[in-house]
């Protein structure tokens, strides 16, 4: 009986050491997801970028990621774990961690943080997102000219600015192409609940629309429209897998040469907080191959894709005429600037909906 | 040859002292296989889940943050399943009192208003969580409607009723249009005990509350009247105690008590009103309340044990990649065999021989 | 497809898993106990039924894997309940806690896989009739499977003697058991048959609703399922009107959206909730009257004096 004990002591102690390990030469990256890696969404993209680092630096990085974190006061502590556990760049990948993430970085001012699609920034604490209204100005214009009803369906998650831009940015591509173009929104008011989005398709298909677009995380819409036959747009990853003759293209999240810039910076003690607002140029946004359209579609999506690129093509040119006739203010000379994209809080003409809670 | 279930004479006192340690062997065990199963290392997972986390003041204190809602809400939850009266909505009343005692940072906010902000939402919030509480109680004595559901339902009208607040009425102006109130002022949070953590006044409020429920039920004559209502009705009957307004009483206490720990977490760890305040909080005091006998100052413990559950959890995920379900999975086990041992108290199995059954005839 | 039809299918998919996991459901409150571990057998289901599916290729084997979890959950609660006379109510959440997180440790590795969801039946000629073509002949087996369960389980309770003694059992276990009917294996046998409906309610969702799996996606439907018994007043037929109803309250409320009805989703979403509450609170009033209240014994621990 002593001798278990003691062997159990033993035991207990060496498996103790093994968490007492210092930080030692490698760089600790810590990964905070919202929901499964598995969502083939949202933070399935942002753990292929945390495998690009992986993949990039070898040795010279451990990375520890954290999923199905929720967005409540549980997810201070699991960013502050990391934070005590010797991790020295914590990247957090979703809004609801926007003040669990400032309160931490206030606290360990010597710890790197980079908080994805917020709007608060420290010393220590930099932000970033993608240009995503860039690819919905594409999605738009394909949309319309695959559209036979004129009637566009879309998945919205909040309406929050990110979203409405979205919606806005889609229904403005569209309208190059057909001004008449018209879209039903439904609000799901989740970012990842399968069961509701595959409803919300299903109630838009029945309700008259012939495109589904979603800016929620999961394939679930994409293969009610593949079942009913309808057109749709795979959204973070490309879906096509869930209806390979369905998906027309999809927007792309590409994290990863992001994170291996930041990561890279870091190991070379160049990081500073920054925000980081990438399209389609630096390639952070990424248009799915352009499929089940005819070539001419095709060709004016890369066309545009190229001229959004270049520059010479803002998804959000001046004039801007919202809902109710009003001409918006045009504070970026020739397109609206980054503040007013990113605070967006109106529907453009066109839109026959109201915002939720305004 | 069967196994049967029979009645001892009197209780155990044994296997009442035995049973808990008994039923956490047994879950330990249990997971330790689990483990293994999954391919990692049994006793270290024991490390990290239990030791770990005692190891270190900020682990303390978190657990102390994570205990205080839970301990706050068995307890009120404990005087009604001692009376026999089943209140299943304490995440209700827990969203409830939240929304109540959140009105009043929402309307003063940005306000130089005084001090007396905080006290005033937490009795809000309180008698907010109380209120509704009544409700399922209400329907039990005047309509006989079983409290079990309507109190399980209203759980859900409470969050759909906090849903629309945070993304209309109460939706903070400045906050990009995401659903959540603004940052309530420093008058009207939770004020801290230790600078630099997050350990704040909610769990000496729990000890307090703790310390009243140990007095009540021991001492006064409520209490009394509580436990014999629930443990023999009839001689309650007898003894003139009414059972309705028991039944009320124990509800409302119980829905102030979930609703006043709605508010100090608002108040407290996050700030502000949000969807997904509550991880569950209500529902997962109920096993606190189940783990801690229905005793207060076990309750105290079991709050404290399974807040450590939870943070151990956090620490695997990030120290050994063992999945945040894992935790799920214990508490249930753990919830399993507490219940199978206490039984033992009360009852015995014997093995009866196939001739008694003969002489008994069916069953 | 018009409108009206196409909203049918969407209620009645909606409602099937609800309505499965209810009827189970009601036979065991029948038998006079409760169990509110619907939840916790439903995602159990649905893991183990997508995983049974996609390692198999078959959504019948997927089924049945489903069913054998919830059975194999429930059996866990029966034995507490029923063999050590444990508090139901207890042992109802500890059984969901514990399937939701075992559910999520083996569906676990399923995320992001796909299937081939469940076929739909196809009639020449009936199934191509308008309107009511597809929602009567172009339903998968789920569906008439829910309308054949619920037509069984009324016939077994009211058209047979084994019926009408789970019925008294859960009416008046003292007198059921004084008159030398089996309480305890009665009411073990029902346990284990709403464990298997509820299995197989929730794997309906990753074999036929949405082909993959993702933890938690029965978001509730247990809960609501446990509501509709209620609701039903504890008879199988207006189980089948209550569960379309809350599916159809679901489907519609995303309609009025999409049609631009300015009706806050959150009161909508809250409607079921709230009329299960009106509901039992009409009901328990007239007890005395309608006599069709809760089984008298629902809940209440059992142990055979000896």
């Amino acid at each position: 009986m002593k001798k278990l004990l003691i062997v159990a002591a033993v035991a207990l102690t060496a498996a103790a050491a093994n968490f007492s390990a210092s930080a030692a030469e490698k760089l600790k990256i810590g990964f905070v997801y919202v929901g499964p890696v598995g969502d083939f969404g949202w933070t399935y993209q942002h753990e292929v970028g945390r495998q690009a680092i992986v993949k990039e630096f070898g040795d010279k990085i451990e990375t520890t990621y954290l999923e199905n974190v929720s967005e409540g006061p549980d997810s201070e502590r699991s960013i502050e774990q990391l934070a005590r556990t010797g991790h020295q760049l914590i990247f957090t990948t979703s809004f609801g961690f926007m003040d669990p993430t400032v309160k931490v970085a206030k606290k360990y001012p010597k710890i790197k943080f980079e908080h994805s699609t917020g709007y608060k920034r420290a010393e220590n604490l930099g932000t970033y997102s993608g240009k995503f209204y860039e690819g919905r100005y594409i999605q738009g214009m394909i949309a319309a000219k695959m559209s036979k009803t004129g009637v566009l369906g879309y998945i919205g998650s909040f309406p929050i600015p990110e979203v409405i831009a979205g919606i806005n940015a889609t229904m403005l591509g569209a309208q190059t192409v057909n001004p008449n173009i018209k879209v039903k929104i439904i609000w799901v008011n989740t970012w990842f609940d399968p069961g509701k989005e595959a409803d919300a398709a299903k109630a838009l298909i029945d309700q008259g629309t012939d495109v589904i677009m979603q800016h929620t995380d999961s394939p679930a819409a994409m293969q009610i429209a593949a079942q009913r036959g309808i057109y749709a747009f795979g959204q973070d990853s490309d879906m096509s897998k869930f209806g390979p003759k369905t998906q027309l293209t999809a927007i792309i999240n590409n994290w990863a040469p992001y994170y291996v810039r930041q990561v890279k910076a870091a190991l070379d003690g160049k990081w500073k907080a920054d925000d980081t607002w990438d399209g389609l140029k630096e390639k952070m946004v990424m248009m799915a191959p352009y499929t089940n359209m005819p070539d001419d579609v095709k060709k004016m999506a890369m066309d545009t894709e190229a001229a959004i690129i270049a520059g010479t093509l803002h998804p959000f040119k001046c004039p801007i005429v919202d809902q109710t006739g009003k001409t918006v203010e045009c504070k970026g000379g020739t397109h609206l600037d980054a503040g007013q994209i990113l605070g967006m809080n109106f529907y453009v003409k066109g839109v026959d909906d109201k915002i939720p809670g305004k | 040859m069967q196994l049967v279930l029979e009645r001892r004479a009197e209780r155990s006192t044994l296997i009442a002292i035995a049973s808990p340690l008994l039923a956490i062997v047994l879950t330990l065990i249990t997971m330790s296989v689990l483990v293994a199963i999954m391919g990692k290392s049994p006793l270290a997972a024991l490390w990290v889940y239990f030791i770990e986390p005692l190891t270190d003041p900020y682990s303390l204190q978190e657990l102390a943050v994570k205990a205080s809602p839970l301990v706050m809400i068995a307890v009120g939850l404990s005087l009604c399943y001692l009376a026999n009266v089943w209140n299943i909505g304490a995440e209700g009343q827990f969203i409830v009192g939240a929304v109540t005692g959140s009105w009043l940072a929402v309307v003063t906010n940005g306000t130089d208003a005084g001090p007396w902000v905080l006290p005033a939402m937490l009795v809000l919030g309180a008698v907010g969580g109380a209120l509704y509480a009544l409700i399922p109680a209400i329907c039990k004595v005047r309509f006989g409607a079983s409290e079990i559901l309507t109190s399980l339902m209203l759980v859900y009208v409470a969050d759909l009723l906090m849903d629309y607040l945070v993304r209309g009425p109460w939706r903070d102006p400045k906050g990009m249009n995401f659903p959540t109130t603004a940052e309530f002022d420093p008058v009207a949070t939770m004020p801290l005990l230790v600078d630099g953590s997050r350990l704040h006044a909610g769990a000496l409020l729990a000890l307090i509350v703790v310390l009243a429920a140990a007095v009540m039920l021991g001492r006064t004559i409520k209490g009394f009247e509580i436990r014999v209502v629930g443990a023999a009705p009839k001689a309650a009957r007898f003894a003139g105690f009414n059972a309705n307004q028991l039944v009320l009483f124990t509800f409302a206490v119980s829905g102030a008590l979930a609703g006043l720990a709605g508010i100090i977490e608002v108040a407290g760890p996050v700030g502000h009103l949000q969807p997904g305040i509550s991880p569950g909080y209500g529902f997962t005091a109920i096993i606190v309340a189940f783990l801690g006998r229905l005793n207060p100052i076990g309750i105290l413990v079991a709050g404290l044990f399974l807040a450590l559950t939870f943070i151990g959890g956090e620490g695997a995920q990030i120290s050994m990649k063992l999945p945040l379900d894992l935790t799920k999975v214990f508490q249930g086990i753990l919830l399993f065999y507490v219940l199978a041992c206490d039984s033992m108290i009360l009852y015995r199995i014997r093995l009866v021989g196939s001739s008694r059954k003969a002489a008994h005839g069916s069953v | 497809m018009g409108l009206f039809e196409a909203i049918v299918l969407s209620v009645i998919a909606a409602s099937t898993p609800l309505l499965l996991a209810a009827a189970g459901e009601l036979v065991v409150e029948r038998a006079g106990v409760l169990n509110l571990g619907a939840e916790g057998m439903m995602i159990m289901g649905a893991a183990c039924g997508f995983a049974g599916a996609w390692l198999t290729g078959s959504t019948f084997v997927g089924a049945l894997f489903g069913i054998v979890a919830g059975v194999a959950l429930s059996a866990v609660f029966a034995v507490l309940t029923l063999g050590l006379a444990v508090n139901q109510v207890a042992t109802g959440l500890a059984l969901t806690i514990l399937g939701v997180g075992l559910s999520g440790l083996i569906g676990a590795g399923f995320v992001g896989e796909k299937i081939t969801p469940a076929v739909h039946l196809y009639i020449p000629m009936l199934t191509d009739l308008p309107v009511i073509g597809r929602i009567l002949f172009g339903q998968d087996a789920f569906v008439y499977f829910s309308i054949l369960l619920i037509a069984a389980i009324w016939w077994f309770l009211y058209r047979t003697r084994a019926g009408l003694v789970l019925r008294a059992i859960g009416d008046n276990h003292t007198s059921a058991h004084a008159l030398g009917y089996p309480v305890l294996k009665v009411r073990f046998l029902a346990v284990l048959f709403g464990g298997g409906c509820a299995g197989l309610g929730g794997a309906y969702l990753p074999l036929a609703y949405t082909p993959f799996f993702i933890p938690g996606m029965t978001a509730g439907r247990g809960w609501i399922a446990l509501a509709l018994v209620v609701f039903a007043s504890w008879r199988p037929l207006r189980l089948v009107a209550g569960a379309y109803l809350f599916g159809a309250v679901s489907i519609l409320q995303l309609h009025a959206q999409g049609a631009g009805l300015g009706i806050p989703s959150q009161l909508m979403s809250s409607l079921p909730y709230l009329a299960t509450v009106i509901v039992l609170v009409l009901i328990s009033r007239t007890r005395a009257s309608a006599g069709s209240a809760a089984p008298a014994s629902l809940g209440m621990v059992f142990v055979p004096d000896r």
